[in-house]
């Protein structure tokens, strides 16, 4: 056993550090750097659903019922299939709508209506009252086991004042206030609360993994051992088997997947942290697998730890559910103990505290506030801030109470388990209402309260009433015998329903009923306006979008009336910022120019409904401005002229897409045009200049000649010569003109046959030998033994050879110009390079020279020639799909290639060898 | 594609885990025989438990935004 002071102390300690998590949680969200964004605190903020049920009951369960505990984890697993389907829906329209808890949800949906969110208040309350005494105890007796000798009675209690777990409660409620209501708006995220929560399914987890542990492999040397032992007790291995002996009670089982399936979303806690808190819906991805991750991980050891217990202490009469206290304690780890006490104790602080945040909302805005309101005094009452967070700490402290009152009257009869059961078929009750509500627009107001009431009230007849009288507090003749002994309304057989365990027994009526009224009733007439406009904002919610969304509102409404409403519930400043960044959203210069139309009547009603709940934003936002009821028609009339307006918008943004695209299209194409202009005068420019060169040296030699008619022959001779040369330059240029000018248009003509390189470049070789050799210049050949042919035109590659290599003669040194002419092949195709020991290409002009009429060297030292021949080599060798370049690493010289591939283009191919 | 197929690919999966862990499937496990010294039939269930998890996480990972 351990001190008491210690215990204490510990405990203390770590809800001191809790603490601390929480305020740096909401310490960063206020700097911009929130925790909260991120998908892995919120998969294990959803691990809240691990109360000190899970912690201590479990094991229990276990203990006395094999895999029965497996059930209450498995539904969570089935619903997180569909997380993504549903969830999302529901965070969706929770966001979109300002809604901040179940009922709220509720009562949103059946038009806003204050009765059903009360109904569903009461529902929770009630229900969830045994779950949180449920917490209570866990906690006391766990302390208990912690300070009390093994085996010995736990003391009797003292009175309450006295009680410890009267002051657990408050100090859970005390801690529950600070946590969760700093902000005025329940929407209003509590980032600190999250980042806490999600801190604490790390702890308990850890606990737990590690008393499982030392269990299994500490005290018995591993599984496998343990499993043998247990197996060899035959009460034992019956734990391990389905039925335990008996048939298998299958509608239980499906009865407690189902249940749980329905808890985890709908547990007021549950809805808190996975809707409301949500602040990214795509967390859900994340979330849907590492949620049930957590419940494997949590579920692994405890078959290992309830039958290492009922093995360890034998016959001994020990408390299953203690087993996680009771075995380190017993096996001498009291520090294990010590630490597996926080892991519950976290367990349980979790629990609560979301719970009392998520019911204490409710009961303000669902409960309380519309009876407030309609008190004169109240609607006349300037700003209500610092009420609404009165009434929010005075509803945690009560509803730690009521846990505590039933903890102290009714907590003792039963198994933790049992406990919670209770609870889960309490909620389930919203099940039909809420599902229904997001998938079917005809549920109405009507359908949704009688299926409610009927459903909790079966409830209480079938389980609450009974689990009453089993505590002693009632005689147990009504659930023997009946009511005034009538055999058939017996509360666990009703209508002589046997089979069942009271569990499934009580389900099936409930939600029987409930379905059944809901629909029954929903059938029986039509939705009214504003039940459909809020089906309508429901069911689709994913088809609207915030430009063509509709809005159900007609009347007359002034600014400051809506101002001033929405500085009551919010705070004037707060108010006044509101107002001024829809303005601003709007387009306007400041809020006095907002119009108070439809649009922002319900924006302000949007605002209230996170502060004060749906239902009393209508009543509130209704007294506040001057409007007309809608009929069923209006409300269709709105829903078309919105669908009108978005089918427009959309072909509105379809049209004006493909503008923008043609646009950009026409932009290219004038680019493309001016660019050619741009070139064509670029090129008619040098046309004419290279033109004007040669003829203005044949009229000048000719004027002279004219001129002077005494001439000597020799002179004559010469300048007739000149006149000669410059002619066949002229005739040349135009050629090659024309000759680019075809191939560019795609008009030359291409004789092509099976051409052998090899052969083709020998003979470009020996035709440019004469002048080469006059020059000085040496020529050397590098040819392999054999080319295979390819198909292309002889004579242009021919034209291509004498180019470079013409090229190459006019730039090498005269003499000792050196030439080397290369021919490679390879899988790709076929190379051929002409190096020259010239002055090579410089940089800046490597990416001119094959431009027209660029020619190398500088301006004073222009060599002959034209400036066409290599932008005619480039398209030749390009239209057979080849690539002609200047090998950049070279040192000295220029170095020249081409390549031709083996299987030229599909045009180039397709030229015949005849001409057309 | 994908996206469209996602939801269809969920309640396929919400389908199969509930055949696996209801009657009659679940009573296919429950015979007196041990793997790695476990018994089967509880480490049966938590192998289709995991087995269902890995699916679910590859679904939900793969679903791009």
């Amino acid at each position: 056993m351990l001190a008491a002071p210690l215990v204490l102390g510990t405990a203390a300690a770590y809800l001191l550090l809790l603490f601390a998590v929480a305020a740096w949680g909401d310490r960063r969200a206020r700097q911009g750097r929130s925790v909260v964004g991120n998908a892995w605190v919120y998969a294990l903020s959803m691990a809240v659903y691990c109360t000190a049920w899970t912690y201590f009951g479990s094991v229990g369960r276990a203990a006395s019922g094999g895999i029965w505990f497996l059930p209450i984890y498995l539904g969570p697993m089935l619903a997180m299939t569909l997380a993504w389907l549903v969830l999302r829906k529901m965070i969706r329209i929770a966001n979109h709508y300002r809604i901040t808890s179940i009922a709220d949800f509720v009562a949103s949906r059946y038009g806003q209506s204050p009765l059903l969110a009360g109904l569903v208040t009461l529902i929770t309350v009630v229900g969830i009252v045994p779950y949180i005494a449920l917490q209570l105890k866990a906690i006391a007796s766990g302390y208990a086991v912690l300070t009390t000798p093994l085996g010995a009675e736990p003391a009797a209690r003292g009175p309450w004042w006295q009680d410890g777990t009267l002051a657990v409660a408050l100090a859970l409620a005390g801690f529950t206030m600070v946590f969760g209501t700093r902000h005025r708006d329940a929407s209003e995220r509590h980032e600190g609360m999250v980042t806490a929560i999600a801190f604490e399914s790390v702890v308990k987890l850890l606990a737990f993994l590690a008393v499982g542990a030392f269990i299994t492999w500490g005290l018995f040397a591993g599984p496998g051992d343990l499993f043998a032992r247990a197996q060899a007790v035959p009460e034992l291995a019956t734990l391990l088997t389905l039925g335990q002996g008996q048939p298998f009670p299958y509608a239980q089982w499906l009865a407690l997947t189902l249940l749980s399936m329905l808890s985890v979303v709908f547990l007021p806690r549950q809805f808190q942290v996975m809707v409301v808190e949500n602040v990214d819906e795509r967390h859900l991805k994340r979330a849907a697998w590492v949620f049930p991750a957590y419940l494997l991980a949590i579920n692994v050891f405890v078959l290992p730890i309830a039958l290492g217990g009922l093995l360890y202490f034998g016959g001994r009469s020990v408390n299953p559910d203690t087993f996680v206290l009771s075995l380190p304690l017993a096996a001498g780890q009291p520090t294990l103990a010590l630490a597996a006490f926080i892991g519950g104790l976290s367990a349980a602080t979790g629990m609560v505290i979301v719970e009392a945040i998520a019911v204490s909302t409710m009961v303000c805005n669902d409960l309380v506030m519309p009876l407030l309101l309609r008190l004169r005094r109240f609607a006349r009452h300037g700003d209500l801030t610092g009420l609404l967070l009165g009434i929010r700490r005075a509803a945690i402290v009560v509803i730690l109470l009521l846990g505590y009152l039933y903890f102290h009257f009714a907590g003792e009869a039963y198994a933790l388990v049992s406990i919670g059961l209770i609870s889960f078929a309490a909620v389930a009750q919203f099940a039909p209402a809420l599902l229904g509500g997001m998938y079917w627009k005809g549920g109405t107001r009507g359908g949704a309260l009688a299926g409610l009431l009927a459903g909790f009230g079966l409830w209480v007849y079938t389980l609450m009433l009974p689990s009453i009288a089993k505590s002693g507090w009632w005689h147990t003749d009504f659930v023997d015998a009946g009511p005034w002994g009538i055999v058939l309304l017996r509360p666990e057989q009703l209508f002589g329903l046997a089979g069942l365990d009271y569990l499934t027994h009580s389900l099936f009526w409930s939600l029987l009923a409930n379905v059944g009224l809901y629909v029954a009733v929903s059938l029986a007439r039509l939705p009214s306006a504003r039940e459909a406009s809020q089906a309508l904002l429901f069911v689709d919610v994913f088809e609207r979008t915030q430009s063509a969304h509709p809005v159900f509102w007609r009347g007359r409404a002034e600014l400051t009336d809506l101002l001033a409403l929405a500085g009551r519930f919010l705070g004037a400043a707060r108010a006044r910022t509101l107002f001024e960044d829809y303005a601003r959203r709007a387009g306007l210069g400041g809020f006095e120019q907002i119009e108070p139309d439809a649009q922002l009547v319900q924006f302000v009603e949007t605002q209230l409904a996170g502060v004060i709940g749906s239902a009393s934003a209508r009543v509130m936002v209704a007294s506040a401005v001057q409007e007309e009821a809608l009929a069923l028609d209006d409300v269709m009339r709105i829903l078309d002229e919105a669908t009108q307006l978005r089918a427009y918008s959309r072909a509105l943004e379809e049209q004006s897409a493909s503008l923008r695209r043609a646009t950009e299209e026409l932009r290219a194409a004038n680019e493309q045009l001016k660019s050619l202009d741009r070139l064509k005068d670029d090129f008619m420019s040098s046309v004419t200049h290279e033109l004007r060169t040669p003829l203005t040296s044949i009229r000048a030699l000719a004027e002279m000649m004219a001129d002077d008619p005494q001439m000597d022959v020799a002179q004559r001779q010469q300048f007739l010569g000149i006149v000669v040369a410059e002619t066949q330059r002229l005739s040349r240029l135009v050629n090659q003109v024309l000759d680019l000018a075809k191939i560019e248009s795609g008009h030359a003509e291409w004789r092509n046959s099976d051409v052998d390189m090899r052969a083709l470049v020998q003979q470009a070789a020996q035709a440019m030998a004469e002048p080469l050799r006059e020059q000085g210049t040496q020529l050397t050949l590098e040819l392999p033994e054999r080319v295979p042919t390819l198909r292309a035109d002889a004579d242009r590659l021919t034209q291509v050879l004498l180019n470079l290599l013409g090229n190459a003669a006019k730039f090498v040194p005269k003499p000792g110009g050196r030439i080397g002419l290369r021919l490679t092949t390879d899988a790709a195709g076929v190379t051929v390079q002409v190096r020259d020991n010239g002055p090579g290409v410089p940089e800046e002009q490597r990416s001119l020279i094959f431009e027209r009429f660029h020619q190398g060297g500088d301006i004073n030292h222009r060599p002959t020639g034209t400036g066409l021949g290599l932008p005619i080599s480039r398209q030749i060798v390009e239209h057979f799909g080849g690539r002609i370049g200047l090998r950049a690493d070279i040192d000295q010289g220029a170095c020249f290639e081409f390549t031709l591939p083996w299987e030229a283009p599909e045009q180039a191919a397709r030229d015949t060898g005849d001409p057309p | 594609m994908r996206r469209t197929l996602l939801p269809q690919r969920l309640t396929g999966l919400f389908g199969l885990a509930l055949l696996l862990f209801n009657f009659p499937l679940i009573a296919l496990w429950d015979r007196p025989a041990t793997v790695w010294g476990l018994p089967l039939f509880p480490a049966a269930l938590f192998a289709l438990w995991a087995l269902l998890i890995v699916l679910l996480a590859v679904l939900m990972e793969d679903a791009g935004d």
